[in-house]
């Protein structure tokens, strides 16, 4: 165990295969995000009715492995012929995949806005934009970020199913030099550390968020 | 574009193959979350205690199962103890790594149930002259078991859904696995996999409706 040989080149190649996990994880949080918010205010706005294509579609997204989504994503692409690489395929389906849970979360948080507050802040005048950005908007946060920080953690963790795809993200990383160095515990525990070191100051503090902003309501 | 031409059939001749695949996947995600559990409930009651012995392995045991990815938790158990002259199969391996991880997200489920029934129960449990643990079966475990049902079915779900990453440690019985094998065979990797995909779908919606069945017949007073 002691006598390793693991050099200084492997652990960078490990975080760089981090950076790569931690890329994917931004632009599919990003644009899920977006996504999510509009279908969120759509389906609190629309009448359940309406938007029943759509909530079909995102609960695809939710029922269906992931990894099924990234192999028919990666194939169908090919097969359509558009010549996207793998990362570009990865961030799409990470994205529509994250949106599906953000929609739930932005209509949950919507919801738990007392309709009584919306209908004040429309009787003294403010316009539907206002409404949502300065009434809405500040109160649905507060029971929305917290789960929305378990999301992007959720995301992070499901995005080393990209190794699929033959991305080299940090897991992908660590089972090449496994590969090549025959140690795996030692090798992967490193790749846990930094999984870990990523996800856990972040869930602390969306725990964090979540207890103290409910001693305010 | 779409100079490609669908050869659904191929995938529907493999569809029996598919469903034997199904019933390995509901196995495996059946065990892991009896095993799990089991295990969260251990774990919850750990957490719980005062003792940093049973504390601190707990909290460890949920915190990285938690805070690392479920993938990488089957690889452990595949490669990781391979270093410890330990082999386990494809299944042993995905089996271990989907319970570790049932464990540890159903171990924060029942700890916040078990929050919501209070201690007076207990108490008066105790003073009927029940011991400390038949009190917990028989007062404190239903109770918990009816506000989790739910969240629980939902990691059922999250477990069928993951059983599908036993391919990427060899895994060849399961839906995805032979899905994978019959692709590698011919090559339909588009139809092949969405068949598993409405497959995956159906499973894990029947699931959905049996928990909202059980929960109306179960808990109706």
């Amino acid at each position: 165990m002691f006598d390793t040989g693991l050099s200084l080149n492997d652990i960078w190649f490990m975080l760089k295969g981090a950076g790569v996990t931690l890329a994917i994880t931004f632009f599919a949080v990003t644009g899920g995000t977006v996504m999510g918010l509009a279908f969120g205010v759509l389906r609190s706005h629309v009448s359940p009715w309406a938007t029943l294509p759509l909530v079909f579609v995102l609960d695809i997204f939710r029922s269906v492995p992931l990894l099924i989504q990234l192999i028919l994503a990666n194939a169908f692409q090919a097969i359509a012929g558009l010549q996207i690489s793998p990362f570009t395929t990865s961030c799409i389906v990470l994205a529509l995949y994250t949106s599906a849970y953000c929609t739930e979360i932005v209509r949950g948080a919507i919801d738990a806005v007392p309709p009584v507050t919306r209908r004040a802040a429309r009787s003294l005048g403010l316009t539907w934009g206002q409404d949502m950005t300065q009434i809405v908007f500040p109160m649905a946060l507060r029971v929305g970020l917290p789960s929305w920080i378990g999301l992007t953690l959720g995301v992070m963790k499901d995005s080393a199913l990209v190794l699929w795809l033959g991305i080299i993200e940090l897991l992908r990383a660590s089972q090449i030099i496994v590969t090549r160095l025959q140690e795996p515990m030692l090798i992967l525990m490193i790749a846990g550390a930094i999984y870990f070191a990523i996800s856990f100051p972040i869930a602390r503090l969306g725990g964090h968020l979540e207890r103290k902003w409910q001693e305010n309501d | 574009m779409f100079e490609y031409t669908f050869q659904w059939r191929q995938a529907f001749r493999a569809l029996p193959q598919m469903l034997e695949g199904a019933l390995v996947t509901m196995q495996i995600s059946l065990l892991s979350m009896a095993l799990g559990v089991a295990l969260a409930i251990l774990l919850a009651v750990g957490r719980n205690s005062k003792s940093i012995w049973l504390r601190a392995p707990a909290t460890a045991w949920v915190e990285v199962a938690r805070n690392t990815p479920a993938l990488f938790q089957i690889y452990m158990a595949h490669f990781g103890l391979g270093s410890f002259g330990i082999y386990l199969s494809p299944f042993v391996a995905l089996l271990a790594g989907i319970t570790f991880n049932n464990a540890g997200y159903l171990c924060e489920t029942f700890r916040g149930a078990l929050r919501a029934i209070p201690e007076t129960q207990v108490r008066a449990g105790r003073s009927l002259g029940m011991g400390p643990i038949k009190a917990f079966r028989l007062i404190v475990l239903p109770q918990m078991f009816r506000i989790a049902f739910l969240p629980t079915m939902n990691q059922m779900v999250w477990a069928i859904l993951m059983t599908s990453l036993g391919v990427t440690v060899g895994m060849n019985t399961d839906l995805t696995g032979v899905t994978q094998a019959l692709n590698a065979r011919t090559f339909r990797t588009f139809e092949l996999f969405a068949l598993a995909g409405v497959v995956y779908y159906c499973i894990a919606k029947a699931v959905m409706l049996g928990a909202r069945l059980l929960a109306w017949r179960l808990f109706r007073y």
